[in-house]
């Protein structure tokens, strides 16, 4: 059971693990030379604290049945979840360099059978929260203890599938479903607010008879303590408005729209796993 | 009698006054309650159509496992894929238009490229849904589902044979399955010991004339069966030898079967209530052009969207009665 507050060394433990597995991102994109890099380093530390604190999973038995489920509803970004769940042991990380090639297990989009802990298939936008409502209406009728979790991102709530599961969860009172949005703002074509304004999100989830959490998606204390808090709520699913900095940890793409669909080059690798290593220059890099 | 005696089929069926008339959703409905008393974890989802599609009967029964979803056929795709990833068998229902119509992509990525365990029903399927007109006619259903990899299709010939296949789709597939239904009533010809198995089409008509080698051989698939039985009846008068082949799984189709009656009759007129592009006619021709290339006629919709009214007007006008069976027949024969 994850604690309600984190230890100042699990606090430490978790920025460490995130930024390795921002390292191990940006070589990825690089091998790969192609898909998205702002939103997986945007969600590195909610993707670092799922799989090390938060979830109920067990990584050498991917179909413990007592697991929580995890449904990746934007599937672009999957190259952090599968950084995230190679450190947590679901597979040698070594693996990770063979992203979106022929005969991969890391399929460009993932894909349910085709790597051991994938819940479901994602890539097109919008499906995946009515996929966890089903899941966690299923595990309500056979009253099993399982939490289920889905991560969104922002521009995905323009698709109507979205609100016709939102809908339904509150129909439901599906207290054991968390949806959380990757609120970084940005879409392929620009800014969310400018593509189709999504505010105010919160009240729109809100009248659809969730409970709402808003938190700094890069602090840890308070990504664990809404998941924490979401377990408290009863009768209600819960949604988490996490407020990320799309390209986090990288200074010259933060917030930068143009990195939504496109990986580093190698030279940008370089110079971007310097500065991850670095802590943006806080610290001298080893490997200088 | 040239109906095969193997088929069992009803007595006097060829005698409309006398035949049964019931709609193949019918056949569902009692199909989806024996499924239910058979697997606890089947359950029901509908799309604000219960009554009409016949699931309200599994509603009665089980009242805990049924799931109203509302006006969102999107979202019952993608629920019921949530759902089978937790054990549960979900029998998803709507009109055939509007799922897997409205929600083929879902279908396609969240069911199928899944491999999930939900079966998808398709009722008022057809131009026969009459008075509603081309909106609420799905005429390119099974062209859409049996496109898809990981999906079987079905479209049985009348009520008796859609409890068989909702049964057989339901508990004996594990996977994904659509199954087309129809709304109005249509000869009940089948009985409950005709044989019923995946993936096998069943011989019903087979003339004494010109054996073994028939004139034709008539393949068809739903309430249209009895049509082909109809003019087969005709034909027989006439003098021509005529199998007739009841194909109701148009996926995994019957690659034997059609293969054989085609090198047997030399030619062959497929029936279905459904654009000829990419139905079972489709699906029968693309098993010939690689096994055995024979002259084929496809009775079907022709590329065109269907409208308003009375089912037999409906069926007449747009080229799927008796008569045009029976001149598609004699054009393929002169065509061998």
């Amino acid at each position: 059971m994850a604690e309600q507050y984190l230890h100042d060394d699990k606090i430490k433990f978790l920025e460490e693990k995130a930024n390795e597995i921002r390292e191990d991102l940006i070589k990825m994109l690089v091998e790969a030379k192609s898909g998205h890099t702002a939103g997986p380093l945007g969600t590195a530390d909610v993707f670092t604290a799922l799989y090390f604190h938060i979830l109920k999973h067990d990584p050498k038995k991917p179909d413990w049945e007592e697991r929580d489920r995890l449904v990746l509803s934007n599937g672009h970004i999957c190259p952090i979840m599968y950084a995230t769940m190679a450190h947590a042991g679901y597979f040698p990380i070594k693996e990770l360099m063979t992203l979106r090639k022929f005969g991969t297990r890391l399929q460009g989009h993932p894909h349910r059978g085709a790597l051991p802990g994938i819940e479901t298939t994602s890539g097109p936008l919008g499906s995946g929260l009515s996929q966890a409502v089903g899941m966690a209406m299923g595990l309500k009728m056979d009253k099993k203890p399982n939490q289920v979790y889905c991560l969104m991102s922002d521009a995905e709530q323009d698709a109507g599938n979205i609100w016709e599961g939102v809908m339904l969860a509150g129909k439901l009172k599906l207290d054991n479903l968390t949806g959380l949005i990757d609120r970084n703002n940005i879409q392929i074509d620009g800014m969310t607010e400018d593509i189709m304004p999504l505010e105010p999100l919160r009240a729109k989830y809100e009248a659809f008879n969730w409970h709402v959490l808003e938190i700094d998606g890069h602090n840890f204390q308070e990504i664990v303590g809404a998941f924490n808090k979401a377990k408290a709520i009863y009768e209600k699913p819960v949604l988490i408005i996490s407020h990320n900095i799309p390209g986090k940890g990288i200074e010259n793409m933060e917030f930068d729209f143009k990195w939504h669909g496109i990986p580093p080059k190698s030279e940008e690798g370089k110079e971007f796993l310097r500065e991850l290593r670095t802590l943006g220059g806080k610290i001298k890099s080893e490997h200088e | 009698m040239p109906l095969n005696p193997n088929a069992k089929l009803a007595p006097n069926l060829l005698d409309k006054s006398k035949v049964e008339q019931k709609p193949t959703r019918d056949g569902y409905g009692l199909g989806l309650v024996a499924a239910g008393e058979k697997n606890e974890q089947v359950v029901a989802l509908c799309a604000d159509l219960t009554e009409s599609t016949r699931t309200q009967w599994f509603k009665d029964k089980f009242p805990n496992r049924f799931i109203e979803i509302g006006v969102a056929e999107q979202n019952l795709a993608t629920v019921a894929s949530g759902l089978a990833a937790v054990g549960k068998i979900p029998f998803i229902t709507s009109y055939a238009m509007f799922s897997p119509g409205r929600n083929w992509e879902q279908i396609r990525t969240t069911i199928c490229y899944n491999n999930q365990n939900v079966k998808i029903i398709g009722s008022h399927a057809g131009v026969s849904v009459g008075p509603d007109g081309a909106t609420h006619q799905a005429v390119e259903d099974m062209a859409i589902t049996r496109v898809i990899p990981n999906m079987s299709v079905f479209a049985p010939c009348d009520s008796v044979e859609g409890k068989k296949a909702t049964l057989a789709a339901g508990l004996e597939i594990i996977g994904p399955a659509y199954i087309r239904f129809a709304r109005e009533k249509t000869p009940v010809f089948t009985t409950p010991e005709t044989p019923f198995k995946i993936g096998r089409a069943e011989i019903f008509w087979e003339s004494a004339k010109n054996l073994p080698k028939p004139d034709v051989a008539i393949i068809a698939c739903g309430p249209l069966v009895y049509n082909a039985l109809l003019a087969a009846a005709d034909l027989e008068k006439e003098g021509l030898g005529i199998i007739v082949v009841n194909n109701h799984t148009i996926k995994p189709i019957d690659e034997q079967t059609i293969t054989e009656v085609a090198k047997r009759a030399g030619a062959v007129v497929t029936v279905e209530e459904h654009q000829v592009q990419g139905g079972m006619g489709s699906a029968v021709a693309e098993v010939l052009a690689k096994n055995h290339p024979v002259p084929v006629e496809f009775i079907g919709v022709q590329t065109r969207f269907g409208e308003s009214g009375e089912q037999d007007e409906l069926i007449e006008h747009f080229g799927m009665g008796v008569s045009h069976i029976k001149a598609a027949v004699e054009k393929v024969i002169k065509r061998k």
